[in-house]
């Protein structure tokens, strides 16, 4: 036996000497997402020998973010989270991370940010323009139609603004359809995306970015209007509410009784999918008379945690460029229906033809590159934003059912996001 | 009984709980404490920056009238969820006991649903339920009810109400069965002879003896329509919409989990707290009294 014991443990001598380090990396992509992601890591494991990422699937966004804190608490946090957009503020300030810059510097490796779209980069720096986390799947809503039921209504041009899709929205239904326009993500299309596509405050102090201080302005006239106008639309089913998030949204749409359907753009494999029937993406609409700014981007970012040694945080780092690298963003973007982040990819893309044969993929990136953004149209950095989009939900809902004018909606969403808003401040010094 | 002498070693009692008592710290008073003091505190959700707000976190729930309702939302959830699911396992318990041949494999097939986890009741019913494709949401719907409870928070509460109690009914069954076999028959033959119906057998009868049963069921069926039926409304409803279903336990995951407002979620378990330990002195002190105990 005792050779045996000594060859054994050589060998485990020799596999600790040869051993990589280990970069555990939580997320919350779940069916073809986590295998688009899987295939992301792997590429990265097979290309370098240093460092192994672990991928490990923690639950939908608001489990993952809850199982990082919870880690963190317990001193058993990931090397890297990711994290929903919404969970932005929430990061900033818990003193729990390194900004992914700052990280970048420290680890002496370099990233070119002028290649990469620049709204979504400027969702996630600070005021000082430093970047926080790392962009990684970034989508922007996009309007789907479907064709056929466009051509049975007789509507020629597709609606650009939001009064056309009003009226192709009664046309739709006039012509024996059972729903107009449903709208998956409410909070984020109807509130946080108009306001920035119109260039109205979602709130003060530049949306949040100029302090914790900041108090909900999204309660303006035309955001009540529209909401106002789609209430009135679901009497004739010319607008019609599914439920929250995404699936029962775009049920609704791929079954074919939906005529439009607003929803993020990586929702594009999903319909693509399910659908029977021909459909096309178009920009989200605007009102007439108004220039539109850019949209505002969702999705997640990587967050680095404190507490590990130089050696895994170049791992990260490494793990973060490659992430960026062309053939990376590109094999994410055709797999998932997220942005390709960095204009390289962009380009290739474009220059392959790609777009020409399937353009749905390009509307999200024109409409999020075709004003500069404006201090409003930036992004929104909010703290208990989560909630905020909880009581968003709730109110709107309310307005669907009838049980409460557009108005009184609105300013009781504001009025309670606010409270939430100065509790916030509260905890943060 | 017992006498303190028993025990020569003063000691060895003490030795002897100290495994319960363990438990009882471990996994009760502690959480319970740590939830008593974050109830009077705010912080972050990292836990990095907390500041104690003395009871500003239950000023702000009482002020807001979301958390009102949800309290009266909570009372009918309650109330009708138990009274539904006492009265079908009644009554199919009364049913089950006259049954002469399969006893066994009826008595079997009732206390299947049981065993379901309550997120897939949840769903269960969700399907059966649902506008479009739903069974009986479809039979509704062509029958001229403009049944949506995606929509409509009332019916969003019944389709609730109706998938929690389901889930119940099993368990009255299993009890109220058992009581209903304690009834002697003696008793039963001799009022018959005396020219009782059935129906008159079973409330002059019946009922009383079912008493003891029957306390203790609304007792545990309060107590699972308040604290169990967290998985049934987050599969259905997300206590949607509009927040028509979010309960008070409902509210404590919502605000803690998905709002990360983690003084308020406790603040807010605090008060279920409160609420049940007078829940159950009521329960205890006022039903007792006039439940009829036999033997």
């Amino acid at each position: 036996m005792r050779p045996l014991a000594i060859i054994f443990s050589l060998l485990l001598v020799f596999q600790v000497a040869n051993a990589e380090t280990q970069i555990n990396f939580w997320h919350a992509m779940t069916g073809d997402l986590q295998s688009a992601l899987e295939a992301l890591v792997n590429n990265f494991n097979a290309s370098q020998k240093m460092y192994k990422v672990v991928p490990i699937g923690k639950g939908n966004y608001t489990e993952a973010l809850n199982a990082g804190i919870a880690a963190y608490r317990g001193k058993k946090q990931p090397n890297l989270i990711q994290v929903f957009e919404v969970g932005t503020m929430t990061m900033m300030s818990s003193g729990a991370i390194i900004p992914i810059q700052d990280l970048l510097a420290e680890q002496k490796v370099k990233i070119n940010w002028a290649d990469y779209v620049q709204p979504v980069l400027s969702y996630y720096e600070d005021k000082n323009g430093k970047l926080m986390s790392m962009p990684f799947n970034s989508s922007s809503p996009i309007m789907y139609y479907n064709k056929d039921l466009f051509a049975k209504a007789g509507i020629k041009e597709v609606p650009k603004t939001w009064q056309d899709a009003y009226k192709a929205s009664d046309a739709i239904v006039k012509s024996g359809a059972p729903c107009g326009m449903v709208v998956g993500w409410q909070p984020w299309i109807l509130i946080e995306n108009f306001s920035a596509i119109h260039n109205l405050p979602f709130a003060s102090l530049e949306n949040g970015y100029g302090g914790v201080n900041a108090e909900l302005k999204f309660n303006t006239p035309a955001v009540v209007q529209n909401v106002e106008k789609l209430q009135s639309g679901i009497k004739n089913k010319s607008f019609v509410y599914e439920g929250r998030r995404s699936d029962p949204a775009r049920n609704a749409f791929t079954n074919g009784r939906c005529g439009m359907y607003l929803d993020t753009s990586a929702q594009i494999s999903a319909v693509k999918a399910g659908s029977k029937f021909l459909w096309g993406a178009a920009p989200l609409p605007y009102n007439a008379g108004t220039k539109p700014q850019n949209s505002i981007i969702g999705g997640a970012t990587l967050w680095a945690f404190k507490g590990f040694t130089a050696k895994e945080n170049k791992g990260v780092a490494e793990f973060i460029k490659f992430l960026g690298q062309t053939d990376s963003q590109i094999a994410w973007h055709k797999s998932t229906g997220y942005l390709p982040i960095t204009l390289s990819a962009y380009k290739k893309l474009k220059k392959e033809g790609y777009y020409k044969e399937n353009p749905e993929q390009e509307v999200a990136i024109l409409q999020l590159t075709r004003t500069k953004p404006s201090v409003l149209s930036r992004g929104i950095r909010l703290g208990g934003f989560t909630q905020i989009r909880e009581i968003v939900e709730e109110e709107l809902e309310k307005v669907w059912a009838g049980t409460a004018t557009s108005k009184a909606a609105l300013d009781s969403a504001v009025e309670r996001g606010n409270k939430v808003l100065q509790n916030f401040a509260k905890t943060v010094k | 009984m017992l006498k303190r002498s028993h025990y020569e070693n003063p000691i060895l009692p003490y030795l002897l709980i100290s495994p319960q008592m363990l438990i009882v710290i471990l996994f009760f008073l502690w959480p319970a404490g740590a939830a008593l003091l974050q109830a009077f505190q705010i912080s972050d959700p990292f836990g990095q920056g907390t500041a104690f707000v003395w009871f500003d976190n239950f000023k702000n729930l009482f002020e807001t009238l979301e958390y009102r309702q949800s309290f009266l939302k909570t009372l009918v959830f309650s109330v009708s969820t138990a009274l539904l699911s006492l009265l079908m396992g009644l009554a199919l318990a009364a049913l089950t006991n006259r049954i002469l041949k399969i006893k066994t494999v009826t008595r079997t097939l009732l206390i299947w649903p049981y065993a379901v986890a309550p997120a897939m009741a949840g769903m269960l019913w969700l399907f059966l339920f649902h506008p479009t494709y739903g069974v009986i949401g479809h039979f509704l719907v062509s029958n001229g009810v403009d049944w949506n409870p995606v929509l409509n928070g009332t019916h969003a509460m019944v389709m609730v109400i109706i998938a929690a109690s389901w889930k119940q009914i099993s368990y009255n069954f299993v009890f109220f069965l058992g009581g209903l076999q304690a009834v002697p028959r003696s008793i039963l033959e001799a009022a018959a002879i005396d020219g009782a119906g059935p129906l008159r057998r079973f409330f002059v009868i019946v009922l009383p003896l079912l008493s003891p049963t029957i306390f203790f069921l609304i007792v545990m069926n309060l107590v699972y329509a308040f604290f169990d039926t967290f998985g049934v409304i987050h599969a259905t409803t997300e206590g949607g919409p509009g927040g028509a279903t979010s309960t008070l336990v409902y509210k404590v995951y919502s605000d803690g989990f998905v709002g990360q407002d983690l003084g308020g979620s406790a603040a807010q378990s605090v008060i279920l707290m409160v609420i049940t330990v007078i829940l159950t002195i009521v329960q205890f002190k006022v039903v007792e009294k006039k439940v009829h105990y036999n033997g």
